[in-house]
């Protein structure tokens, strides 16, 4: 599964945002981290912002933070905004058995990435982060686990 | 793995003696809470199993301990929720692994540290009995749940669950 670039830069700046919810930050130093076009990812503030899912402020030390709780935002909030994830309509060219056959297979797959989606916090994907489980696979020493609460 | 009797005693106690988060107690189940359990469950779900319950407890309430767990969570004197647990050997092919099926915190007080504090106790009893990893199953349609244990860490594991529907 591959999302689409703009789905992308939103879960970067959300949850660079979410890891500090009281701090500002600029889209530059956004974009400048993750190595991302600053004109696609302000667009992309924009419509987290539509969506009250971050607010801006102007000014000097203007820049972004994160409006919504992220205990309770889930990456479905998030890639909802900008790309379907829903099951999809059945199409006129899979109106055959074999066609209907693909598709339960292929709602399977969206039902189970639609849960996964669903399921995971803010606050999850940051532990996820933190914890950094690839980082075994890479030989690297993994930091000691903190006792979390719900 | 460890044998039952004292290992399971010890394992629980040393899980549920200490005092957690602003005075939650986590212990394992007597028979006074299985009304408890049984009301929070229809309470939850709906739907009343006393039946269920009774069983349960029966086979983790009491012999078996050193595999089966059955805790309870509470508040200066209040019940405020409960998790059961047990390690399985070999189902499926798998190595000896904590399994959860059940947890449950009154409604009322989530988002409180409560269920943490059961699956942190119930991870401690599996991890004293010798497993290093802990497995449950869970409706795809319930995010709730669903959040929960992803909260605590749990990704999707190395099994999928398949069924079909018996005509």
């Amino acid at each position: 599964m591959k999302l689409q670039k703009a789905t992308s830069f939103a879960l970067f700046a959300v949850l660079e945002l979410a890891a500090d919810p009281g701090r500002q930050l600029a889209a530059a130093d956004i974009a400048e981290k993750y190595g991302i076009s600053l004109h696609h990812l302000a667009k992309v503030l924009r419509d987290l912002a539509r969506a009250g899912i971050v607010e801006s402020a102007r000014g000097v030390g203007g820049g972004y933070r994160l409006a919504g709780n992220p205990k309770r935002l889930t990456l479905a909030d998030v890639i909802e905004l900008f790309e379907p994830i829903e099951k999809k309509e059945m199409t006129e060219e899979e109106a055959t058995d074999v066609g209907r056959a693909l598709r339960m297979v292929l709602d399977e797959i969206d039902e189970h990435a639609l849960a996964t989606f669903r399921s995971i916090t803010l606050s999850t994907m940051l532990k996820i982060v933190a914890g950094r489980p690839w980082a075994s696979a890479l030989g690297e020493k993994r930091p000691k686990k903190r006792a979390a609460r719900a | 793995m460890a044998s039952e009797g004292a290992l399971s005693r010890r394992a629980i106690r040393a899980a549920a003696s200490a005092e957690r988060g602003a005075g939650l107690n986590i212990r394992p189940a007597a028979l006074a809470d299985v009304p408890l359990v049984i009301a929070l469950d229809e309470e939850v779900t709906g739907l009343a199993k006393p039946e269920y319950w009774r069983q349960t407890f029966d086979r983790f309430g009491g012999r078996g301990r050193g595999e089966r767990f059955f805790l309870v969570a509470e508040r200066q004197g209040r019940f405020e929720g409960f998790i059961v647990g047990e390690i399985r050997a070999w189902e499926f092919g798998s190595p000896p692994c904590g399994w959860i099926f059940a947890i449950q915190v009154r409604p009322k007080n989530r988002l409180r540290g409560v269920g943490t504090e059961l699956y942190t106790a119930l991870c401690e009893c599996f991890r004293r009995a010798g497993v290093t990893s802990v497995r449950t199953m869970l409706a795809r349609d319930n995010p709730t749940i669903l959040s929960f244990f992803r909260s605590q860490g749990m990704m999707a594991g190395p099994f999928i669950e398949l069924e079909t529907t018996l005509l």
